[in-house]
């Protein structure tokens, strides 16, 4: 297909381009040498740029930097915090077997659990959510109730992926407290884009990714509070407090820190920017497309203070038309988006978020995620604005299958 | 024009879709999701619906560089071919499923969706010529006799044909690989696939048994001879077919030493008749469903008429006779062969030919033995 002169990039919540100071840190460090771990000059000088990263990490997300474990990435972050308290819970106490988690959980989560169900006998209890899908707290209360000897771990993620929708953390958290149960969040997607302050949310393990805040990919963070055990995942040479092995990757956590920090100094502009355009996109689409529905939380306060939705996020649903097909639509136009499906294994499958929140498999196949990020235009959203109504004709024209 | 590559990760369709874009089409590569399930690590190449045949089909998605997506088609393949390969096998018949995917899945859905997206055509790897005719465009045979595909084409109505582009019919398979390989298409020796793709070790009838527990032809039964006499036993009909010999266990040797085959197959008795080879040989074949490539002929005999009666068979002499009905599909059609044809089962599909003009196909409903 001809391509179209610009790319339109609307798929921020998969990746976003790195920012200048992520750049700029992250290459001053490729070229020098020096092992972390080595006790010469160079080694320490590349371990007070680790622990320098791991400072700066601390301050902007509210940790003490002992808390701060690097890692991989977002994937292994959420593998650590789910395998290694279980580990370290059921060691303590054979009966903590129960993890309790929710239906619209990333893969990262939820395939870990269903592994640690299948392999290790947890068992598993993925709590409903509403048609927003947000978790329905009340359920966790009756939950957590039930065989409350038997709680291991609640994972619960700060902001779902697909559809934008804040969790009910703090009562997740109020809640645990009184069960003395842990809690995990896969914070990925909010770091940065809503206010996460690590000690003040008092969960016990938060994920995040570098390259979703505007650093390098292939390098993450769990905050994990020290009085949560975790049983390591990889073993080594010790780094990480023992926690996680392997030789530390000094430039890209530099890279790493940057955004972080640079993100969390300037979330609160972003938000009210970024959401700004996204509530111009929503506008547009619907009124391009009377009949699409907003997937997810609210648009209404996303200025930081009560935000129920992440400010970057617009998903909906175009009924009688094929998400699949209208990604293709509108990728040989340039515009880049997502149908939120997991086909990593080469079949599209229905969104299982969509599904947790009681939509049919037609209307989880109808659905595309938009979202907005620190390089979005105005511009950007005009050409989506301008090119969904002829997209969504055209994708019905060739129908549901 | 703006075509759809149907890209299966072999050899074939990526150089079909290299050579549309080289004549100038504006070309999208899709790989069609067959499974939902998909067998991940398969050994060797043999299917169509591995993860790593759709990352070979990316791999060459890139090379070219066209834009390359997945399209889901795994329940329409479920209903239309597998579920139909079931039920013909359970009926005591034996289906061509590729034929079944070509009609319905391959020239129909994905065909559907291509023009209602603003495609105009779709480009596969089969080895079949298109071109036109006196009367509207023909199917013909591919050049390279030893990889013709036009018999599992014949399934193609002009409507299908007129959006089909077929760019490898004039080229030999070898020509084929080597022009993969001057591309840089790591996919230029990979082994071509035989078996039915959703059977994943090629085992037919162990499919059939493990996805049809509770279906007719499961029954333990007696292996007949034609006189009446049990030789054998079987572990029910399923997966049975007309014309084979092997894997049968015949206790009981034939009264000549000569070698048995299975003559008929009854799945509600569970009665399965075997005989000698000549017993097998086949001069009538009533065909019902037909679909015609072009006008529906009335009657044809000519010096050039044969059939084929299973992928890469042989051709056939054959006088053919069309007894019309409305809708056209309800028609009947007569084919006598002046050449007899053996091991010829129901279900299987007769592609009739004029010189190596694609005339139609017809599904065989049963058929005269010559010794009878």
């Amino acid at each position: 297909m001809t391509r179209a002169p610009r790319t339109v990039y609307l798929d921020h919540a998969a990746t976003t381009p790195m920012v200048p100071a992520a750049v700029e840190a992250m290459s001053a460090h490729l070229l020098e040498v020096g092992n972390a771990s080595s006790l010469h000059a160079s080694g320490r000088r590349a371990r007070r740029v680790v622990e320098e990263s791991r400072e700066t990490i601390a301050q902007a997300l509210g940790c003490r930097p002992g808390e701060v474990v690097f890692t991989s990435g977002g994937t292994e972050a959420d593998n650590l915090a789910l395998k290694g308290a279980f580990w370290s819970r059921r060691a303590r106490d054979a009966r903590r077997v129960r993890i309790l988690s929710t239906g619209i959980e990333h893969h990262a989560v939820l395939d870990p659990l269903h592994w640690l169900a299948e392999v290790e006998g947890a068992q598993v209890e993925l709590l409903p959510v509403d048609r927003d899908g947000r978790l329905s707290v009340d359920t966790l209360r009756s939950a957590l109730a039930q065989a409350a000897e038997e709680n291991a771990l609640i994972s619960v993620m700060w902001a779902n992926n697909e559809v934008g929708t804040l969790q009910p953390l703090d009562e997740v958290v109020a809640l645990a407290g009184e069960y003395g149960v842990p809690v995990h969040t896969d914070a990925v997607q909010a770091v940065g884009a809503v206010p996460v302050d690590f000690a003040a949310s008092g969960v016990d393990a938060l994920t995040l990714t570098g390259h979703k805040v505007g650093g390098p990919y292939g390098v993450g963070a769990l905050l994990a509070r020290r009085e949560l055990d975790l049983t390591a995942l990889l073993h080594g040479g010790g780094q990480e407090r023992d926690v996680r092995s392997g030789t530390i990757d000094v430039p890209a956590i530099a890279g790493f820190a940057a955004a972080v920090e640079l993100a969390v100094k300037e979330q609160s502009g972003y938000a009210a920017r970024v959401g700004a355009l996204r509530d111009q996109l929503v506008t547009g689409v619907l009124a391009a497309v009377p009949d699409a529905v907003l997937n997810g939380a609210s648009t209404g306060s996303t200025d930081g203070g009560g935000a129920d939705r992440l400010p970057g996020n617009a998903h909906f649903s175009f009924p009688d038309c094929e998400g699949d097909s209208l990604l293709m639509l509108l990728d040989a136009q340039g515009i880049e988006c997502s149908t939120g499906s997991a086909c990593s294994a080469g079949v599209p499958q229905p969104s299982h978020v969509l599904l947790a929140m009681g939509r049919s498999e037609a209307e989880a196949r109808s659905s595309l995620r938009f979202s907005l990020g620190h390089t979005s235009t105005s511009a950007d959203v005009e050409a989506l604005v301008a090119a969904i109504g002829p997209c969504v004709e055209r994708a019905r024209s060739a129908g549901m299958r | 024009m703006r075509v759809i590559a149907a890209m299966s990760g072999g050899v074939d369709s990526a150089v079909a879709a290299a050579r549309a874009v080289e004549a100038g089409h504006d070309v999208t590569g899709i790989h069609l999701a067959l499974s939902r399930n998909p067998a991940s690590y398969r050994s060797g190449a043999r299917g169509c619906c591995t993860v790593e045949d759709a990352n070979d089909a990316r791999r060459a998605a890139d090379v070219i560089g066209i834009p390359f997506y997945v399209w889901d088609m795994s329940d329409r393949f479920h209903e239309d071919v597998v579920e139909d390969f079931m039920a013909e096998y359970a009926a005591g018949r034996t289906p061509n499923p590729c034929l079944r995917c070509n009609e319905r899945i391959k020239f129909a859905a994905v065909l559907d969706r291509a023009l209602g997206l603003g495609f105009d055509a779709v480009v596969t790897g089969h080895y079949a010529v298109v071109r036109d005719g006196a009367d509207g465009v023909e199917l013909h045979r591919a050049s390279d006799a030893a990889k013709d595909q036009s018999y599992v084409l014949g399934v193609l109505t002009q409507d299908q044909l007129r959006h089909s582009l077929f760019p490898l019919g004039d080229t030999p398979k070898p020509l084929v690989r080597q022009e993969a390989a001057r591309r840089g298409l790591l996919v230029a020796d990979k082994p071509d696939s035989h078996d039915i793709c959703f059977v994943a070790d090629g085992d037919n009838a162990g499919w059939l048994r493990e996805k049809l527990p509770d279906a007719v032809g499961r029954t333990p039964g007696p292996i007949l001879d034609e006189a009446g006499a049990e030789v054998g036993r079987h572990e029910g009909t399923l997966g049975l077919t007309i014309g084979q010999r092997r894997g049968l266990r015949l206790g009981v040797p034939a009264a000549d030493g000569k070698p048995r085959f299975v003559l008929d197959i009854s799945p509600v008795s569970g009665t399965v008749t075997v005989g000698p080879r000549e017993h097998l040989a086949v001069d009538r074949i009533e065909g019902i469903k037909p679909r015609w490539c072009g006008g529906a002929p009335a009657r044809l005999d000519g010096a050039g008429v044969t059939v084929q009666l299973r992928a890469h068979g042989e051709e056939h002499r054959a006088a053919v006779s069309v007894t019309r009905a409305e809708p056209v599909e309800a028609s009947t059609v007569a084919i006598e062969l002046l050449d007899p044809a053996f091991g010829i089962a129901p279900g299987q599909a007769a592609v009739i030919y004029d010189g190596t003009r694609v005339v139609g196909s017809v599904t065989i409903a049963s058929t005269r033995r010559v010794s009878a």
